[in-house]
């Protein structure tokens, strides 16, 4: 894809984050949305291309009114927001549409209007997983992550730092959920969900939603807010299953989807200013740091722990506070993008000083899908 | 047991040979006929070539352990926490999600790359789960 062919223009979260008791999943949706719309100073009637997952387009365009004449429901997980932009960036540039919402909500506390999730007993996950126990993410996500610490040498304490280190992103966030500092004792005293994960280092469980509008870069210093262009963009997926990975020791999905967006992009690591790894789980981060390219696996855990991704470290990470701080609502991929292109326009609460290319990796389902947008501030 | 019952897997035309294996007391994999990849879970071609003429075979129903949490909440209907759920890499190369038994539920006693051997669970005449337990010497 070309470089900087294609900003986001638009982009906001929910009204709230949080508990949301008030609103349904779709309005939600639309809560977002609206924010967003005015955000790009745009009218409904603006917007020609839609995309959303776990909601159909059909739903959310019905919704708000909007008569689309591209539409995309890759619906893969968390990340399926980082594959809409890279796949409404390619609309863009092929001339398929010029204004695209993309819409995330998730009443995932509250469960308001809520799709039920739910593994036929003839899948392949309900044959071959299912019967041995598994029962939501935390009982499948962090399974591959013993043999992540053995292989490569990672201890108990640096991956309870990947928490701690997000915390103290997350008091600088006045929205995030969780902003008490916390320990490395703490987490490793905290309650026990699956070991050797313990509460601390799973994801909040809260209600919220965001959207992002993309044009043309041509169109877009027309626009009230700095534009954030799309320098890069990679995406793949694996497998619905955990259990049948090629490996542990590594996301195929991360090593497809992040080396593709460096390529596009023609960035080096030592280029990146700001970098945000979806993490519904404390190891997300250290897969994320090795199979992006920064360091070898075995460097991850000591690099967080020794904090170079801390406030004022060398690689700020997360620094909303990620999905173990800021918020969670179920697909998270929105948030991140929200605060990369927060600390692009050079307003996130946490800013990071001259900060110009921020790296956004996403992860869908249990390793089972990835996306990667690359955005930067300067043309 | 008045709990709620584990999820119970509906076997379709493509697994039910797995499914008639693990009744017979067998651990029935799949092998390519043309480039010998041994693969899992069952489909009635090749994933690595693409070749439709594969074979169903006797595996040794030997692992190691892989990986695993320990679930403690929330538990799934029919568990009773905390319980792992393992992942054993099979001898001959695939590897498959399970239980382990007759062993403590415990870091202590569940070693990484621990020997296994498959122990069958009947749930009811029709379906019987591969589980696995600690290798006898």
């Amino acid at each position: 894809m070309r470089r900087n062919a294609v900003a986001v223009v638009g982009a906001a979260e929910t009204t709230e984050l949080g508990v949301i008791p008030n609103m349904s999943q779709i309005q939600l949706h639309a809560d977002a949305a609206l924010n967003a719309i005015a955000d790009a100073g745009l009218k409904l009637s603006d917007i020609d291309g839609i995309a959303t997952a776990v909601e159909t387009p059909q739903q959310i365009a019905h919704y708000l009114g909007i008569k689309p004449t591209w539409v995309d429901g890759t619906s893969v997980g968390g990340c399926s927001f980082m594959l809409h932009v890279r796949h409404a960036a390619a609309a863009i540039e092929a001339g398929l549409c010029k204004t695209v919402l993309i819409t995330h909500a998730e009443s995932g506390k509250s469960m308001i209007g809520k799709l039920p999730r739910s593994t036929p007993p003839d899948s392949l996950n309900g044959q071959f997983e299912a019967p041995f126990g598994v029962y939501g993410p935390p009982s499948m996500f962090p399974i591959p992550v013993l043999r992540y610490m053995k292989t490569h040498g990672i201890t108990h304490e640096q991956i309870a730092m990947v928490a701690v280190v997000q915390r103290e992103w997350a008091a600088k966030n006045p929205r995030a959920t969780m902003k008490a500092p916390i320990t490395v004792e703490d987490v490793l005293n905290s309650k026990m969900i699956a070991y050797p994960f313990r509460i601390l280092q799973c994801c909040l469980v809260t209600d919220g939603g965001g959207a992002l509008i993309l044009t043309s870069a041509d169109r877009a210093k027309d626009f009230p807010n700095k534009p954030v262009y799309i320098l890069g963009t990679g995406e793949s997926v694996e497998t619905p299953m955990v259990s049948q990975m090629e490996t542990f020791d590594s996301s195929r999905a991360f090593r497809v989807a992040g080396p593709t967006a460096f390529r596009e992009a023609g960035i080096a690591h030592k280029d990146v200013g700001h970098l945000m790894i979806y993490d519904a789980f404390a190891h997300l981060p250290l897969y994320g740091l090795g199979d992006l390219g920064f360091m070898p696996h075995e460097e991850t855990g000591k690099f967080i722990a020794d904090g170079n991704t801390r406030p004022g470290g060398k690689l700020p990470l997360n620094t909303n506070g990620g999905g173990l701080s800021y918020m969670h609502s179920g697909m998270y991929g929105m948030y991140a993008l929200q605060e990369s292109v927060r600390q692009m326009r050079g307003i996130a609460p946490a800013q990071v000083p001259g900060a110009k290319i921020s790296v956004c990796h996403g992860v869908g389902g249990m390793f089972a899908a990835s996306g990667t947008i690359i955005f930067t501030n300067e043309k | 047991m008045a709990e709620p019952a584990r999820a119970r897997p509906k076997p379709t035309p493509e697994t039910q040979h797995f499914w008639d294996g693990t009744a017979a007391g067998e651990l029935r994999l799949q092998r390519c006929d043309a480039c010998a990849n041994v693969y899992f879970p069952p489909r009635p071609f090749c994933p690595s070539c693409g070749s439709r003429k594969v074979s169903i075979f006797k595996a040794s129903g030997k692992g190691t352990l892989y990986s695993y949490v320990i679930n403690h909440r929330p538990a799934a209907p029919g568990f009773t926490p905390p319980y792992a759920i393992a992942v054993v890499e099979l001898e001959e190369g695939p590897r498959m999600m399970s239980n382990i038994v007759d062993c403590p539920q415990t870091p202590e006693a569940l070693e990484l790359d621990m020997k296994l051997e498959v122990a069958f669970e009947k749930l009811d005449d029709k379906i019987t789960l591969p589980l696995f337990r600690p290798a006898k010497g």
